[in-house]
Order: structure tokens, then C-alpha cells, then sequence
């Protein structure tokens, strides 16, 4: 099957296409260009949700053609119950920035849209890769274009944010990549993921390798503490960047765990879960403080997002079905949810060029749609029953449950800091009075905003109100993951 | 000299049209008034060409067999042949690249022709050396013609004072290397490489008389050390990179790599090859501090050959992991995996470092030399794809895929850690991630940063080379196999 090929090379050779085409002179063409690539890797996407088997737990739409014999590598791809649905939101969250970056972006329009799709392809392929070295490749290769949109079109602070967002990140791969050589020689030859699963491994290899994999993992998720340039990146990037990073980049690193940590260090992954849970629940509870007290929008966004993910570890390393799959569907939630946030703030820092909090104050009176707009969202961000954001938080509390109670005490602690934070947010900055002259200037979401908060809103809705289209897809998939566990491997 | 003879000596027609064409150059050039030096620029050119014909000729006249020609002088594998090849395309490539940059400083003159080319038939003596005597030989031609083009430009005290530093300094190494090799001769008794380590396997087995091959071994060590340019005889390299123009620079840091590379592997391995347990020792200590010196140090220069310079110190530490993994405990079924991946890193270093030093000169032009790290600001605005394929060349010289340096330090770092080396696999990842930051301060300034003075493209061959040079690193990026392949034949054949 060539679909997620084509999910891969569309958007890059659309991306390719939008950067040759040159400068700004030629930004219309760029811009439909873009689009063009963004909705045709989008609906090259949709036959493989519609043609996925829900019962099996294999590997589906696989593809197998040598790549460099030498070292037993292939360009080997396929989905899973697991990852198929990354793959679709990846394609879907890609749209929407190229839509949104529409009038925004007036300045190296090809260069922008260009970085974009390049990613997309390649993001798509991190979802798809099933060897360890085209996952690498991809893995890796989503630092350049990320690199370069948050340092060229990011905030004031961006050249050290894009800095620390690359060096933190190969930090953790090049780790990875010395635990993937060391599975390659031990696995006798193979970087076929799937042959490692089931490579005998004793204790206290898995432990080193648990290791080398954790912390290129843990960069990416983020997780506390190595969550620092998460704040500094998401804040200076531009809104499209961060839609991304939030929506997509994160997903990379939990997606990590499931697929390689999980099924490959199983025995070390139970005998660390204790470290994982505790790091899970210091996201959980102490950044969700630390989200309460900050002054910048996009800062705060940030930092709930370090929380929510907080969330999808924790319901990894539970070992229960609720646990597992609360943290793939807080997943793809977070990826709707943190993506309209993110447009969210953009909308308001198109208008108003600031993301301060105190600098604004009865938004609500100029912009009633986009108010109501942010109203589901920030509702969704808290958690709230009937939307996307509470199906995965709850399923997680639950599994955490089984597990221990206090255990989802603490956990549950996000429910009242989620609300606390985003609400009052959404207090500060939407209701009161009109806090200046620019507030009151300003205009509502135009047609192409309104599109866009639309298809995010109308996700968070669907998914929140009837979340089995998602659940059933990973369903099989993941019990196959935990019978897979219970099995030692030493 | 019967016609058998004469036809295996044809093994050596590369070397002889190079000479030939090299002389025919120098005539040439002694008549010519032309001050642009079309006449003797595309002498060498064509000389270079047949050169390269002559040498896919025996390759594939040779159906990859190995033999030894003129009394065991000389020797005729694989690996030479892919060796020579790419020397000669990097001269070809540095010749393009340099040629306006010269003319733009007066320095084109004929001598510049006949040292290039001399230095090149040095190189390929080198590679091809099958005894200490042929070793020194092309050594010393090599080395004294490039101390010569470091001095190119007379009235530059720095340009002088760094053909000073690395003479004096090559002259040391020369003397170390062949003390090293006259002690080896004196438990041996022989010069060929071959017969060396036929003795050395009986010998190492005698306590006493492995102490006398180690000590000559540590000299040999040494002196391979100050070529390679690895710490801590690598004093030279920024001295030299940061002194000489530009265009020398690009020379030397660029083929005398392969060669130098080919000369480890001749002596160590194929001379010394039981001795491997010791060598790899030092070796390995080698790689360690060039690794950890040259990337920190590359972190603090301000002037951009200098930074190259220690880049390049910290790249021959990655490519000694490869040359240090082929023995585990006595077993060498590892060798032709990690001598293979040694030379895919050289071979694909000597890429980058071709493109990086190509890409100032191209940069510069009369009167201004690229070689600040400001001097590439805003390189985006000016000329974005300039600035993309100089963004390829920091990512591949930083080891990120999808570009050859990824591939290069996977095969590296995989040789390593099959040879059990993980604790140095992990030493050598976690420097290069200090690496990366000075190649990314170069991205960042191309384009995060608005142009400062007035930036302007060099002339158009140069332009096509370098696009061609970039695309290069992008497509074995992609797709590596090709010359991966190739490096592993050649290695499996030569041993």
C-alpha cells in the first residue's frame, strides 16, 4: 500500500514546490499552493481511517522496500490501532495552519509554508516509520523546519528559544540513537521495531536502554524536569509553529514510550514505572500551579500543556487498558484542544500584537463570536464533561484508580487547577470592561478564522460526546500492547 | 621488460598521466602570458580527467583483484582505486572553486597549478604506498608542495608565519613517523608492509620483542596523529586553516584527509595488524580528546576557518571510532564493517569539508574575505539558496538527517558499539551535541539575523560546483546505500 507513502511525500513535495517557487513577489501561488498540498495529503489520509480493520491488531497498510542493504535498514512503513489516528490528526492540524497563517504570514511566505509541509510529511512519517533508523531520520529530521520557524518568524526572544528547543532535543536522540546500535547488534542485525519486541533482554540492559530512550522521549513529551524549553519555544514560535509543536511535536515523544519503551523494555518499564508515575504527577500537579500564576497566554498554554501530558504518561505507565488508552485519546484531544487555543491567542495577537493577559479585559464586548469560541475551548482545556479534553482525563483517573487511590488523588488535583487556570484566563481576558482603546477597536474573527475554530470546535464536540470512533480503532491494538507486557523478557 | 610487465604495470597509469600532465602544465604555464591562465587552468583540468579515466580504467580492468606491482612498492586494491577517485574529484571541484578567489588576489599564478597537482600525485603515491619507502615518498611530495601553497600569498605575515608553523611541525612528524618505521624495520627487517606483518605475527608473540614493536608502534602512532591532525598533535590545524587563503585551506583540509586516511589504514592495519590490541588503545584515547577539544574549542572562534579548522579535529576523532573498532579481543570479523564505516566518514567529510570552505570562498571577492562568522549574516535575505545549501552543509558537517554526515556517524558509532566501545558510542554522541551548537550559530546567523554589509555571490561554475557539492550531501542523505556499498567493497577486497 502506497497511502502513507503518499501521506509523507505529498506534503514534502508540495513543500519542496512552495519554496522553489521563490520569493514574495509570488505569495498568492504560494499560499494555494501550500493549501493544495495540505488538503491533498489530508484526504490521501481519510482511506486510512475508513479502511482500517478494527479488529486487528497488526500492522495495517504496510509497506517494505529495501533501503540501505548494507545495514539491514528499510523504508518499512505501517499503521497500528495506536497510530493511525496521529497520522490523520497530523494531516487535519497541517490545514488548518496553512489556512491560518493566511494573511498573517506576509513575509517569506514560500520559505514558511515550505518548512511547514516539509514537517508534516516528515511528522507523518515519525507516525508510520516501523524501522528504527527511518524513524530516526524522521525523528530527527522535524528539528530543521521546527527550527527555523520558531528563529525566523517567532517573538523577540526566539533565537534562544529555537537554540534550546534543538540542542534539548538532539540531546535526547543522539542517547536514543546509542541505544538503537545497541538493539541493532543485539537483535543480530535488524532495525525492524517490531523484531525487537521481541528480543530477549536482561534487567539491567533494559535499564540502561530504558534510559537512552527516556530522555529522548521525555524532551519531546515533556516532561518534568526537562520541560524547560517547552515555554521559551511555544512562547516565541509563531502561532502556526505552536499550533504544531502543541498539536503535534509533543505527541512524538508519548508516542515514543508506547511504541518503543513499552513493548521493547517491558520489565525495565515496570520496575521504573514508580519513577515514571511520580515525574507524571509532579507535571500534573506542581506545573499546573506553576500554569496559575503565569502573565503570558501563550506561556500559560504552554504550561498546561506540560500538565496534560503529564496525563498521558501517567495513564502509560499504569498498565491498564483505561490507563493506555486515556493517554492516547488525552492525546489526540490535547491535539485539538491546545491546536484552538494556540489559533485562539493568535487571533487576539494578530489584533493586538501582545499576549499579556493584563492587556486586555472585556473582549468579549468586541468579539461576542470568537469570545464563545474560546469559552468551548477553555472548557474543553478544563476538562469538561461533553468535551474531548474530560473522555481522556477521566479514563486516565480511572485507571490510576485500579491502580491506587491516592495515586488518583493527586491526578484529580488537575481538574481543579485546569479549571482554575483556564477560567481565569478566559475571566481576565474576555469578560469585564473594555479595558482600552485598543480592545474596543477591535473586530471579530473574519470567514477564514471563523473555518478554522469551526473544524476544531466541532472535533472537540464530536469527540467529547461520542469518543468510540476513536477509542474502537486503538482498541485492539492496545490490549495486544498489554498482553505483550505481562510477558517478561529476561 | 617483457609485455606481461609492462601490462601490470598499468596498474600504475594513473600516477603517470598525472605526472606526465603535471609536467606538460608546468611547460606550459612557463610560456604562457595569459594572466587569467586559461591555458594552464584547463591543462590541469584535462590532466585531472584523464587522470580520473585512467584510474576508473584500472578499476575496472582490475575486477577489484589486489596486486602488488614494482617489487612490492606499490600496491593496486579497491580501496586505492575509490580512493584516488574522490581525490582527484576533490581537486577538480577545490581547482573551480578557487580559481576567481585567486585571480581576485593576484595569487594564480603557474605555481599554483604544479604544486596542486604535484601534491595530488603525493596523495595518490600515499594511497597507493605498499611500503614504508613508497609511504614516505608520496608523504613528503605531498607535504612539501601544500607547505609551499600554505606560503602562496608571500607578503601575508599570517599566510607566512602558518607555512612556517605547519613545515616546522610537519617536519617534526615526518621525523617521528619515520623513526616509528626504521624501529619496526629493525625488529623486521623489511619495508613492505605486507612482510611486516607476516614478521609482526610471529614476533608479538615474544614478549621482548613486542615491547621494541610497541615503542616503534607509539612513534608510527604519533606521527600518524600530526597528519590525521587529531589531538594532541593537532597545534597545526588552526594555525594553518586560519593562515592560509582560503582556496589553500579548501585544499588542505580537504583530499590529504583521504590520503591520511589511507596511510593509517596501510600501516596499522595492514602492517601492524597484531598489534591491533595496542594501537586501538591509543587510538581510541586519540579520538576521545580530539572529540572533546575540537568541539569545545570550535564553540569559542569568532573567525569561521578557524572554527572549520577544529571541526575538522573533531570529525577525525569520530573517524578514528571506526579505525579503532575492527578488533574485538583478537577477532577480526568486525574489520571490514568498521575500516568501511571509517571510510564513508572520510570520504563523506572530505564532501562537507569541500562544500563549507568552497561556499567562503564563494562568498568572498576582491578585496573581502568571508571568514568572520558575521560575515554570513542574513545570508537568507541575500540569497536563499545559497543560505539552503549552506544550511545542508552546518546539518550534515552537525551529523542531523537527513544529510551524509547522519549516515557517516551511524556507521561510525554502529561499528563502535559492536565492538563493545558503548561507553565511547556515548562520549562521542554527547559531543557532538556541543558540535552542534556552533554549526547551528551559523544557521542561525544566515537566518535569523538581518544582513549586515553587502553580501555577493561568487561567478557561476563555482555556483554550479557548490549546488552540485550540497545536493550531494542531500542525496546520499537519502539515499547513502550507493556509496556505502562502495566503501564496504573496497574495504572487503583490500583485506
Amino acid at each position: 500500500m502506497v497511502l502513507l507513502s503518499l501521506a509523507i511525500w505529498i506534503p514534502i513535495v508540495a513543500g519542496l514546490a512552495v519554496f522553489a517557487t521563490g520569493g514574495d513577489r509570488r505569495a498568492p501561488l504560494q499560499r494555494w499552493l501550500a493549501l493544495t498540498g495540505a488538503v491533498l495529503g489530508f484526504l490521501v489520509t481519510i482511506p486510512l481511517y475508513t479502511g482500517f480493520d478494527i479488529q486487528s491488531a497488526g500492522i495495517q497498510f504496510e509497506q517494505r522496500i529495501p533501503w540501505i542493504e548494507r545495514f539491514n535498514i528499510w523504508y518499512h512503513l505501517g499503521v497500528d490501532g495506536i497510530s493511525v489516528l496521529f497520522v490523520l490528526l497530523n494531516s487535519f492540524i497541517t490545514v488548518l495552519v496553512v489556512i491560518a497563517g493566511w494573511s498573517v504570514i506576509d513575509s517569506r511566505v514560500g520559505q514558511y509554508y515550505g518548512a511547514f509541509l516539509v514537517m508534516s510529511g516528515l511528522l507523518n512519517g515519525v507516525f508510520s516509520a516501523l524501522d528504527a533508523v527511518l524513524f530516526y531520520v524522521f525523528f530527527e529530521g522535524t528539528l530543521i523546519p521546527m527550527f527555523l520557524i520558531i528563529g525566523v518568524w517567532g517573538g523577540p526572544n526566539r533565537v534562544y528559544a529555537a537554540v534550546k528547543f534543538f540542542l534539548y532535543t538532539l540531546f535526547g536522540s543522539l542517547l536514543m540513537l546509542v541505544a538503537m546500535l545497541y538493539l541493532y547488534n543485539k537483535s543480530g542485525g535488524s532495525f525492524a521495531i517490531l523484531d525487537w519486541h521481541k528480543v530477549p533482554l536482561e534487567l539491567r540492559v533494559q535499564t540502561l536502554l530504558f534510559f537512552g530512550f527516556l530522555f529522548a522521549f521525555a524532551v519531546k513529551v515533556p516532561m518534568w524536569p526537562v520541560h524547560t524549553w517547552l515555554p521559551d519555544a511555544h512562547t516565541e514560535a509563531p502561532t502556526g509553529g505552536s499550533v504544531v509543536l502543541a498539536a503535534i511535536l509533543l505527541k512524538l515523544g508519548a508516542y515514543g514510550f508506547v511504541r518503543f519503551t513499552l513493548p521493547i523494555l517491558p520489565d525495565a518499564s515496570k520496575d521504573l514505572a514508580w519513577l515514571m508515575i511520580v515525574l507524571s504527577l509532579i507535571a500534573i500537579a506542581y506545573i499546573g500551579l506553576v500554569t496559575l500564576v503565569q502573565t503570558d497566554m501563550k506561556r500559560l498554554i504552554a504550561y498546561s500543556s506540560v500538565s496534560h501530558m503529564g496525563f498521558v504518561t501517567l495513564g502509560f505507565f499504569i498498565f491498564n487498558a483505561y490507563g493506555v488508552e486515556g493517554g492516547l485519546v488525552q492525546m489526540i484531544s490535547h491535539g485539538f484542544v491546545s491546536a484552538a487555543l494556540f489559533l485562539c491567542v493568535g487571533v487576539m495577537y494578530d489584533r493586538m500584537h501582545t499576549r499579556m493577559i493584563g492587556d486586555y479585559g472585556g473582549v468579549v464586548n468586541t468579539m461576542p463570536k470568537f469570545a464563545s469560541f474560546m469559552m468551548l475551548f477553555a472548557m474543553a482545556n478544563a476538562g469538561l464533561p461533553a468535551t474531548s479534553g474530560f473522555v481522556g482525563e477521566f479514563m486516565v483517573i480511572m485507571g490510576t484508580m485500579k491502580a491506587s487511590f491516592w495515586l488518583a488523588f493527586v491526578a484529580a488535583s488537575t481538574l481543579v487547577l485546569g479549571a482554575a487556570y483556564t477560567l481565569w484566563m478566559y475571566k481576565r481576558v474576555i469578560f469585564g470592561a473594555v479595558a482600552n482603546a485598543n480592545v474596543a477597536a477591535l473586530k471579530d474573527l473574519n470567514w477564514r478564522e471563523t473555518t478554522v475554530l469551526t473544524a476544531l470546535a466541532a472535533a472537540v464536540l464530536f469527540m467529547g460526546v461520542y469518543p468510540l470512533p476513536f477509542t474502537e480503532v486503538m482498541h485492539a491494538s492496545v490490549n495486544e500492547l498489554l498482553k505483550h507486557i505481562t510477558v517478561p523478557k529476561t | 621488460m617483457s609485455w606481461m610487465d609492462f601490462l601490470s604495470h598499468l596498474r600504475a597509469l594513473p600516477e603517470v598521466l598525472l605526472l606526465v600532465g603535471t609536467c606538460v602544465v608546468l611547460m606550459v604555464d612557463v610560456t604562457s602570458r595569459d594572466p587569467q591562465r586559461r591555458a594552464s587552468y584547463w591543462g590541469a583540468q584535462a590532466t585531472l580527467l584523464a587522470c580520473l579515466l585512467a584510474t576508473l580504467y584500472v578499476a575496472y580492468e582490475s575486477e577489484g583483484t589486489r596486486r602488488l606491482i614494482f617489487y612490492g612498492l606499490f600496491i593496486s586494491d579497491l580501496m586505492s582505486h575509490l580512493l584516488k577517485v574522490v581525490s582527484v574529484l576533490a581537486v577538480s571541484v577545490a581547482l573551480v572553486y578557487s580559481r576567481q578567489y585567486l585571480l581576485d588576489r593576484g595569487l594564480l599564478r603557474g605555481e599554483f597549478f604544479t604544486l596542486l597537482l604535484f601534491a595530488l600525485l603525493g596523495m595518490m603515491v600515499m594511497i597507493s604506498a605498499a611500503s614504508f619507502l613508497t609511504l614516505f615518498l608520496g608523504l613528503e611530495l605531498m607535504s612539501l608542495c601544500l607547505y609551499a601553497m600554505v606560503a602562496l600569498n608571500r607578503d601575508s605575515a599570517l599566510s607566512t608565519e602558518a607555512a612556517m608553523k605547519y613545515f616546522v611541525l610537519g617536519a617534526l612528524s615526518s621525523g617521528l613517523l619515520l623513526y616509528g618505521m626504521s624501529m619496526i624495520y629493525g625488529a623486521t627487517g623489511t619495508l613492505n608492509m605486507y612482510e611486516v606483518s607476516t614478521h609482526v605475527t610471529r614476533l608479538s608473540a615474544i614478549a621482548s620483542d613486542r615491547i621494541f614493536l610497541v615503542f616503534g608502534l607509539v612513534f608510527v602512532v604519533a606521527g600518524l596523529a600530526f597528519k590525521v591532525g587529531v589531538v594532541p598533535f593537532h597545534m597545526w590545524i588552526p594555525d594553518v586553516y586560519h593562515g592560509a587563503p582560503t582556496a589553500v585551506t579548501l585544499i588542505v583540509g580537504s583530499a590529504p584527509k583521504l590520503a591520511a586516511f589511507a596511510m593509517a589504514v596501510r600501516l596499522l592495519v595492514s602492517g601492524l595488524p597484531d598489534l591491533a590490541q595496542d594501537w586501538q588503545q591509543m587510538l581510541a584515547l586519540l579520538a576521545l580528546l580530539s572529540m572533546a577539544l575540537g568541539n569545545i574549542a570550535a564553540i569559542a572562534q569568532s573567525n569561521l576557518k578557524r572554527m572549520l579548522a577544529y571541526s575538522t579535529i573533531a570529525h577525525m576523532g569520530f573517524m578514528l571510532l571506526g579505525l579503532l573498532s575492527g578488533v574485538v579481543e583478537g577477532n577480526r570479523l568486525n574489520m571490514p564493517e568498521a575500516y568501511s564505516s571509517a571510510l564513508f566518514y572520510v570520504i563523506v567529510y572530505v564532501l562537507m569539508s569541500l562544500g563549507a570552505f568552497g561556499m567562503l570562498i564563494y562568498l568572498s571577492r576582491a578585496g573581502f574575505e568571508c571568514e568572520n562568522l558575521d560575515d554570513v549574516q542574513g545570508l537568507n535575505r541575500v540569497s536563499p539558496w545559497t543560505a539552503f545549501l549552506m544550511l545542508v552543509l552546518m546539518f550534515s558537517l552537525a551529523g542531523i538527517p537527513p544529510t551524509a554526515g547522519f549516515y557517516a556517524k551511524l556507521a561510525v558509532l554502529s561499528a563502535a558499539v559492536n565492538a563493545g566501545q558503548i561507553w565511547l558510542a556515548v562520549a562521542a554522541v554527547l559531543l557532538s551535541l556541543v558540535g552542534a551548537f556552533y554549526y547551528l550559530r551559523v544557521v542561525k546567523l544566515m537566518y535569523f539575523d538581518e544582513p549586515k554589509g553587502t553580501l555577493t555571490l561568487g561567478g557561476r561554475s563555482a555556483g554550479y560546483a557548490l549546488a552540485a557539492n550540497g545536493l550531494a550531501l542531500l542525496f546520499f542523505g537519502i539515499l547513502p546505500w550507493p556509496l556505502m556499498n562502495a566503501c564496504f567493497e573496497a574495504i572487503k577486497a583490500s583485506f
